[in-house]
């Protein structure tokens, strides 16, 4: 295969998922600050932090208003991760190999591209936002879902479920870093709403659910992260994600490296106590957690990707 | 069959006394048997089926482009066995002293010393490429792929009006009509017996293993696009597909420092050993050409020289696509061969020839002039159909550069029935055979791509300018 379509294939699958977490990301904020009353309410600005783009988004706005974030985040033409540039970059590359992708998932994401093209006040007024969101969340799933059915096994499905893997694991350490800062330096008053708070975490990583059944009702803060970084079963955890990772290098060539890399940062995410971290040194951890993923990524793209003259 | 003719023309269907041709027969009584609203339900089906297949070309609009859906006429064009046999030889005639000649041109140019050819033409010619003299590819063979435009008069005899010899395009069109016309008129196939041109593909990846530098290993044959705006993407696509080889770009591609191309896998480099190029010759290696290219590869000539890598078709074979050039293909023939040339040439006036140009200025508004370089059908003048403004502002053109220009008088273009709302009118047409060379061999396409010009009494038959396409037929 060659690493052009290589590269191709691992960066539609990373755009494709951006999109959907961020519409979830989006979706969760939206309805969570309807249950805060307002002083305690983070509002919208630790989104524009989540996705890392406060430099391009200051450039745009001059205020965190809900309005603002939500179109720099769903439809921002200078966010290079809004949900509809997302989903442009990702159709932009698929329709480079149509020929390899089943005809199915290039259609899903063209359809995709086209149907947001004309939605884009839906994101904004409030009425539309829940359908429109839910709607993107919908479409990109069953973009994935066509994908495992009909996609033949070979190195473009492996680059492919690498990238979505990637693009999961960075979010999830991305929402755990942001909202565990915040919550945790909130004032004394806001104690009652932290609950609440990182229930709608668990939300935007679709983890309520399964953390109730696996972890008990009551969310406590330091479960929620152990549950987000070490659980083996649930497919958000950076933990999963990781051992879906390493299975997946293992059957591409020339792996020994990459293999290495990943298994050693699955050694040290198993070796950290998470429910010790508190404050600071949660944020340190989860800052290097991060370099390791960026680091599995440049790996990733030396190994396969990049001229070996 | 509701079919008025016009007498003018010759209609590749019908006789002048508007009976069907013997040959045609079946399909006349078939197309006479179906009602309008018929015809109609046919020409949806087969627009809906070129949308299911996905067959698309690209049309440029202003700094993006659209692909759009291949516009294909359900009647199909028909030419007797008979009479295609006789082209087939023509053609390959042609492209065998065509070969030869370019070759000349890179070696010793004997052509030009005995005096045949003038030497001042190569001089001019823009598409000369001076880095490919002394160069020897495999057979002695440049223009592995022709594509040649053939053009029927009112006398019923066929003429070569130019050969494609850089990147032609449009044989991916050829096959997928004929795909599309089975889907729709299943029955003709059973009653006629239409001979199949399916083969193009394999016989094309024949021709490129066949050019391999290492013949023995199986060979590593790509097939290399400019990429997804390019107007003939789809094509690029389509062959890599059929003949399950790479489709590859620029930037897939490198020379090593031990003059082998090799392409950029998750394997790691693997060697290349036949590139199929659909780049133009000047932006294939910015080492070698444009220095600024960004869509070919430094060190590809490099390679290519050390006889590493085969370039489908050769850098420079594009010298002997000029119509200046085309002018002296019978003299080619004559000289190289010794034959008489089997399919004629459309008389043409050369204008830097002093007696050719006064007549060109004094007949200006009978010909049509057109530039030596340009394809697409850009630049040229249709002298009956332009004003003497135009017709001064082209003459001055001319003047100022005489060797790359010539002149034709204006051809009838045969017709073919073809459908218009339900009706059937005759719409002027010309056809692109495909010739393959691999100095083993040769292989000529199965008729070849048949281009209409769907508005009434225009010539003008390019996709992007509102000309079909019909399947080609050819029939005993």
């Amino acid at each position: 295969m060659l690493s052009r379509v290589a590269e191709t294939l691992y960066w539609t699958a990373r755009y494709i998922e951006r999109a959907e977490n961020v519409a979830r990301l989006v979706n969760v904020n939206n309805l969570t600050l309807m249950d805060l009353p307002r002083g305690i309410s983070p509002g919208w600005e630790p989104l524009i932090d989540i996705i890392g783009s406060r430099e391009e988004y200051e450039q745009a706005f001059s205020d965190f208003s809900e309005q603002n974030v939500i179109e720099f985040l769903t439809v921002g033409e200078n966010n290079p991760s809004s949900i509809t540039n997302s989903i442009q970059m990702a159709r932009d590359n698929c329709r480079t190999v149509r020929d390899i992708v089943p005809k199915e998932v290039w259609e899903a994401i063209n359809q995709l591209n086209l149907s947001l093209a004309d939605r884009k006040s839906t994101f904004i007024s409030k009425r539309g936002r829940f359908s429109a969101l839910k709607s993107v969340i919908n479409q990109t799933v069953k973009i994935v879902g066509l994908l495992e059915a009909s996609m033949y096994r070979d190195f473009g499905y492996l680059f492919w479920r690498f990238g979505a893997c990637l693009e999961r694991a960075d979010m999830t350490t991305r929402i755990i870093d942001v909202r565990s800062a915040k919550i945790s330096s909130q004032a004394e008053n806001s104690k009652p709403y932290e609950n609440i708070q990182w229930i709608s975490v668990l939300r935007s990583l679709s983890a309520h659910q399964m953390y109730r059944q696996h972890m008990g009702v009551r969310v406590k803060p330091n479960q929620v992260k152990e549950f987000m970084l070490h659980n083996v079963s649930f497919p958000r955890s950076v933990l999963f994600c990781l051992n879906e990772m390493h299975k997946l290098i293992e059957m591409l060539p020339h792996n020994t490296e990459m293999d290495t890399r990943i298994r050693h940062s699955i050694d040290e995410l198993l070796a950290q106590d998470i429910r010790s971290l508190e404050g600071e040194a949660s944020h340190l951890y989860i800052d290097e957690l991060q370099i390791d993923l960026a680091d599995i990524h440049t790996q990733l793209v030396e190994q396969y990707f990049l001229p070996q003259e | 069959m509701s079919f008025s003719k016009d007498a003018a023309f010759f209609d590749e269907l019908v006789t002048a006394e508007g009976l069907a041709r013997d040959y045609a027969k079946p399909l006349y009584d078939f197309l006479s048997s179906m009602s309008p609203a018929e015809r109609r339900q046919a020409q949806e089906s087969a627009e809906l089926a070129v949308k299911e297949m996905g067959i698309t070309f690209t049309v440029y609009g202003d700094g993006s482009s659209i692909d759009r859906s291949w516009p294909i006429d359900i009647v199909p064009r028909l030419i007797p066995s008979t009479e295609w046999r006789q082209i087939e030889k023509g053609l390959a005639q042609r492209v065998q002293a065509l070969n030869m000649f370019i070759n000349d041109l890179y070696h010793d140019q004997k052509i030009v010393k005995d005096k045949i050819f003038p030497a001042e033409l190569i001089k001019k010619s823009v598409n000369f490429r001076p880095q490919c003299v002394g160069i020897s590819p495999p057979n002695d063979i440049w223009a592995h792929i022709c594509g040649s435009d053939l053009v029927r008069d009112n006398d019923g005899t066929m003429y070569v009006l130019e050969d494609n010899l850089r990147v032609p395009s449009g044989v991916s069109y050829m096959l997928e009509n004929r795909s599309v016309i089975k889907r729709v008129f299943p029955e003709l196939f059973e009653q006629m017996s239409i001979q199949p041109n399916a083969d193009y593909t394999s016989q094309l990846f024949d021709m490129l293993c066949a050019m391999s530098p290492r013949p023995d290993d199986k060979p590593e044959v790509v097939v290399l696009t400019p990429g997804i705006y390019n107007s003939a993407y789809f094509e690029h696509c389509y062959l890599a597909q059929e003949m399950g080889c790479e489709l590859v770009e620029g930037r897939d591609l490198f020379v090593g420092d031990d003059d082998v191309v090799y392409m950029r896998t998750v394997h790691g480099k693997r060697r290349v050993d036949v590139i199929y190029r659909r780049i133009d010759d000047l932006f294939l290696d910015p080492e070698a050409f444009h220095p600024d290219s960004m869509l070919g590869v430094a060190g590809l000539v490099r390679a290519w020289k050390a006889g590493n890598v085969a370039l489908v078709n050769a850098p420079g074979a594009g010298v002997a696509d000029d119509k200046v050039v085309y002018t002296y293909v019978p003299e080619m023939i004559k000289y190289y061969l010794g034959e008489d040339t089997l399919l004629p040439n459309v008389e043409t006036y050369r204008c830097y020839e002093p007696s050719h140009m006064s007549y060109v200025e004094a007949n200006l508004d009978k010909l049509v002039a057109k530039p030596a370089n340009e394809s697409g059908g850009y630049g040229l003048l249709i002298g009956p159909k332009s004003t003497a403004e135009e017709r001064a502002k082209c003459l001055a053109q001319i003047k100022a550069d005489p060797r790359n220009w010539i002149a034709q008088p204006t051809l009838s273009l045969s017709t073919v029935p073809t459908l218009v709302d339900d009706t059937l009118e005759g719409r002027h047409v010309d056809l692109r055979p495909f010739i393959l060379s691999s100095g083993q061999s040769t292989y000529v396409t199965t008729g070849g791509l048949t281009r209409v010009a769907l508005v009434k009494g225009s010539l003008v038959v390019n996709s992007s300018q509102g000309g079909g396409s019909k399947d080609t037929w050819i029939v005993e």
